[in-house]
């Protein structure tokens, strides 16, 4: 029991450093462009690892056949398809309105 | 579909059962256009080949946000972005998209904008290395074109 | 080991207060879009560790269908600044 124990705080505590980094890579980088590089990769594989965790909590600690991990199993494809999707649309609308990059040596915006 | 209905539910007597048929009837009949039609050949080759991507692709994510952790927590913050623009000879548009969620999930590129007529990407890169190695070595190209077989 | 689950959920809503930051300051319309994608799927994240800290892992439907929902929103909002309108 207290190998399970330790292997799901493990992937919850790399999880949450995960989605830190991603929150101060929001407030710390100079560009929108960069900063949805942060969120667009740390807030997926963040989130992943945080509900593998908890899927695994659950099988060893609630007895009897459910149908809850296929839900979370479900929850994560769907969050590895969308979040990129979404972070594709929103950097095209943001390019072809005419945002231009940040190169090195401007200030921050 | 029926199936998804089912999964979900986790109920078995008549009632839920005809009910989910109705439904997912209804659901195929609104959105024929997006989800029947489209050239099925050799579907379930691709789709084992699809399996078999994945795992290097989450090993790709794992590098990916390990690249980006430590760009952002150096006090110095090592970033020069830059705009690559590049070709690939997929056509289909499932390979496509594919590819362009492949590229946002590996470190330090961004898709911007895919031309899917002649299969042209624009990337916005992190730093000098990935886009490089997107443009250059042309690993990811060669993958994704394995598993739906266009080469 | 409860315990960790109330901690994990502090956690993660001081990492929404750091997103809050950006989408009052960021100077233009997209840095908010883009903060509140972000603590839309900080929300799934959080309601699935409150089910099982108050030991009912039962409706997890709900965060499914919030995900749909912001991925949605976020598309739309997406389209409309790219377009300057959502029908054609």
């Amino acid at each position: 029991m207290v190998l399970i124990d330790g292997i799901v705080i493990i992937l919850l505590a790399i999880g949450i450093f995960f989605m830190f980094v991603g929150a101060v890579g929001l407030l710390r980088l100079p560009d929108f462009y960069t900063r949805l590089h942060a969120t667009g990769k740390c807030d997926t594989l963040g989130e992943g690892l945080i509900i593998l965790g908890l899927i695994i909590y659950h099988f060893f600690y609630y007895s009897g056949i459910s149908l809850i991990p296929v839900k979370l199993l479900f929850l994560i494809i769907f969050i590895f398809i969308a979040n990129p999707t979404a972070t594709h649309a929103i950097v095209k609308a943001a390019y072809l309105t005419g945002l231009t990059p940040w190169r090195l040596g401007e200030e921050r915006r | 579909m029926f199936l998804f209905w089912v999964l979900l539910s986790g109920l078995f007597d008549a009632f839920h059962l005809i009910a989910g048929v109705l439904c997912s009837a209804i659901v195929a009949l609104i959105s024929y256009d997006l989800l029947v039609k489209g050239n099925g050949e050799k579907m379930l080759l691709k789709g084992v080949r699809l399996l078999l991507y994945i795992p290097w692709e989450v090993w790709q994510i794992v590098l990916a946000n390990i690249d980006v952790a430590y760009r952002v927590l150096h006090p110095k913050m090592p970033i020069d972005p830059r705009v690559i623009e590049f070709e690939t000879s997929l056509k289909s548009d499932f390979a496509l998209v594919t590819l362009a969620n492949s590229i946002t999930l590996t470190p330090g590129t961004i898709t911007i904008y895919v031309d899917p007529e002649k299969g042209k990407f624009w990337v916005h890169a992190l730093a000098e290395e990935p886009g490089d190695a997107l443009l250059v070595g042309q690993t990811m190209q060669k993958k994704v074109a394995d598993v739906y077989m266009e080469w | 080991m409860i315990i960790i689950f109330l901690v994990t959920g502090l956690l993660i809503v001081l990492t929404i207060l750091l997103s809050l930051c950006r989408a009052v300051v960021g100077p233009g319309v997209f840095n908010r879009v883009a903060a509140v994608n972000v603590i839309g799927t900080k929300t799934i994240v959080l309601l699935i560790i409150m089910g099982y800290y108050f030991e009912r892992p039962l409706f997890f439907d709900i965060p499914l269908l919030y995900a749909m929902i912001n991925f949605i929103g976020t598309l739309a909002f997406a389209k409309y600044l790219e377009r300057g309108e959502l029908w054609s």
